[in-house]
């Protein structure tokens, strides 16, 4: 029972908590590592689940920002005829949902493309893939502007009932929305993960070959996490361009990826809940650190941090919390069966 | 007694003049041999006949040179391996061959993936069918672990097993694909006297609810105690082909297994 309520119990201090205390800069960086953390969770169903490394995953969050952004502000393209072909700006959650949806349509594809490439060449594909994304969004300066970016992109807006449509400049309303966001693709990923789906995903993980002996096609599986993983990244891109409304060629910068990964595996990969916990370390400990440091010394920090992590919690944070317990409750049932026997004896 | 059962029952699978080269090594020269529904088919030979390498064509984890494999008609030779799990020929690994990382049950549960119909959306959606699916399969996992003996362990993590279990785990996962004929590599290398007793009366228990059993194996005692038929393959050929006893009294198989010397000793 406790087990069920508790994450629910913690949405609703993550909703009411940063709002109580109120301040903007907290706000701030809870939504940009929101913002991340949704992409950390996105990359863990493949790198978790399916065990498959995806080394270029920011480039379905810098595709789900780009298209997000421009299609609210419009676009035209010239594609050789006579007349180019011109897009007006669109609402900004046909926008945003276009990103998610086109950001998929990628993932369709490198899953395709990584038919029968797995481990080192899953990840080499992966890289490459971002690499390129960078070199389009640089160098197709009459789409994306190259490196002057995209700029002005506007805020998502919702419908309240006493103020109509409002845009969401405030950034209480931002992070609102990303915690949002976030709660639907964690239900997403553990109802797919505790399904028969997400069986066959950590028997590809697990043992490729067994799982094609009774009968999984696991390339179809992994097409599948690929897509939705991707679409959940876009979702992070999205939310991502309209909430600082400016988008340029460095989004699709590995670091980006490497920041999920660190997330994800300090976290617990293969775990609901590791990217979050992941997630909300290693996002907040530079802030925290830019106040008690000066700035070379908080990078040593963060990395010495995310070793000592790696080191002596090989598994992640949320699995040796886990076996904690376990090792406690089995310490207390064999100390109540001795107290048993020496009341017996 | 067997030499009835040949004529009344049709074969489930046929293996057709199969081959086998590895550029230039030849694996399997031509290979023909059928399998009777109902039955217990042992294929045998000394190390490197070709034994595994029949089962990776059968099971379509290698794609043969030359030659056809019919599962109750069909060619599986043009299908991929997971499509012929899916018509029901499913196999074990000589290596021992189990999700490690996830518990009994579990490995179970996976193996029943072909009984399950859940697709992406009705996992998300959780509908009620997908429930009552999921309910299903677990009475069934219950019972296959029931069956292999495995039930006290459900909860364990399957790496954490004893040798024996985890080879007993790797049967109970095949026998979770609803298998009409499994393929077992030496389900008994490495257990002991006791274990491969106890191992017999599963796979005869196996045969008894209607799967037809290809084996391969070392251990010729339990060959010869629960085969109907043995086939013997050496050098990539099939050499002799029969019931045990026939096989057993086989001068080629005797030369086979232990070389020249026998007729030099008797001679």
């Amino acid at each position: 029972m406790t087990t069920r309520l508790l994450p629910w119990l913690f949405v609703l201090v993550m909703a009411v908590g940063p709002l109580w205390l109120g301040d903007q800069y907290i706000l701030y960086v809870l939504t940009s590592t929101g913002i991340f953390i949704i992409g950390a969770m996105s990359l863990n169903l493949l790198l978790g689940y399916t065990g498959q490394l995806s080394l270029g995953h920011i480039a379905f969050f810098g595709i789900g920002a780009y298209t997000s952004a421009l299609l609210s502000l419009g676009f035209d393209l010239d594609l050789g005829g006579a007349e180019p072909f011109v897009l007006g700006p669109q609402p900004v959650w046909v926008a945003f949902l276009g990103g998610i949806l086109v950001a998929a349509l990628f993932g369709f594809l490198i899953g395709k493309l990584a038919f029968r490439v797995r481990g080192a060449y899953f990840v080499i594909v992966t890289i490459s893939f971002a690499q390129v994304m960078r070199m389009v969004a640089l160098n197709w300066v009459d789409l994306t502007e190259g490196p002057m970016a995209l700029n002005n992109i506007p805020p998502l807006s919702v419908w309240l009932p006493w103020d109509g449509v409002i845009p969401l400049y405030r950034k209480e309303y931002n992070y609102l929305l990303v915690l949002a966001v976030a709660v639907v693709c964690f239900l997403v990923i553990q109802r797919l993960v505790q399904s028969r789906v997400g069986r066959a995903l950590v028997a590809l993980r697990e043992n490729e070959s067994l799982a094609r002996s009774v009968g999984i096609d696991v390339t179809r599986y992994l097409v599948v996490a690929t897509v939705i993983a991707a679409g959940m990244a876009g979702a992070a891109g999205g939310l991502y361009t309209h909430y600082i409304r400016i988008v340029d060629p460095d989004v699709f910068m590995f670091i980006y990826t490497v920041t999920m990964v660190i997330m994800v595996v300090t976290g617990g990969k293969g775990t609901l809940a590791g990217p979050i916990v992941g997630g909300l370390a290693f996002g907040i400990l530079p802030e925290v650190l830019r106040e008690v440091a000066r700035p070379e010394v908080q990078w040593i920090i963060y990395g010495v941090a995310m070793i000592v992590v790696v080191f002596f919690l090989p598994q992640g944070m949320v699995p040796a919390v886990k076996n904690w317990f376990a090792g406690r409750r089995k310490r207390v049932a064999a100390t109540a069966l001795g107290l048993r026997k020496e009341t017996s004896a | 007694m067997s030499l009835a059962l040949d004529e009344s029952a049709a074969p489930i699978l046929e293996v057709r003049e199969v081959a086998v080269h590895f550029s230039g090594l030849i694996a399997i020269a031509s290979m023909s041999f059928a399998v009777p529904e109902g039955e217990i088919v042992s294929l045998i030979g000394p190390n490197g006949a070709g034994k595994t390498t029949a089962f990776n064509v059968i099971t379509g984890f290698l794609k043969p040179t030359g030659g056809k494999v019919l599962f109750r008609g069909t060619d599986l030779t043009r299908l991929s391996s997971n499509r012929i799990a899916g018509l029901g020929v499913v196999r074990t690994f000589q290596r021992t061959s189990i999700f490690a990382g996830c518990t009994v049950f579990d490995n179970v549960l996976t193996g029943m993936h072909r009984q399950g119909r859940a697709e992406t959306w009705g996992a998300l959606l959780r509908l009620a069918s997908v429930r009552a699916e999921t309910e299903r399969m677990r009475a069934a996992v219950a019972e296959i672990l029931a069956f292999v003996g495995l039930s006290h362990r459900a909860d364990e993590l399957a790496g954490n097993l004893a040798y024996g279990e985890q080879r007993l785990l790797g049967i109970a996962i095949a026998l979770a694909a609803d298998p009409k004929l499994l393929l077992l590599d030496e389900p008994a290398a490495g257990l002991n006297p006791s274990e491969t007793e106890a191992f017999m009366g599963v796979v005869q228990r196996i045969r008894d609810r209607g799967v037809t059993i290809l084996l391969v194996e070392h251990d010729m005692r339990m060959v010869m105690t629960i085969s109907d038929r043995v086939v013997v393959l050496n050098h990539g050929r099939i050499i002799a082909e029969g019931p045990p006893e026939v096989i057993r009294a086989n001068p080629d198989v005797i030369q086979a297994y232990l070389g020249q010397g026998v007729k030099h000793a008797k001679g």
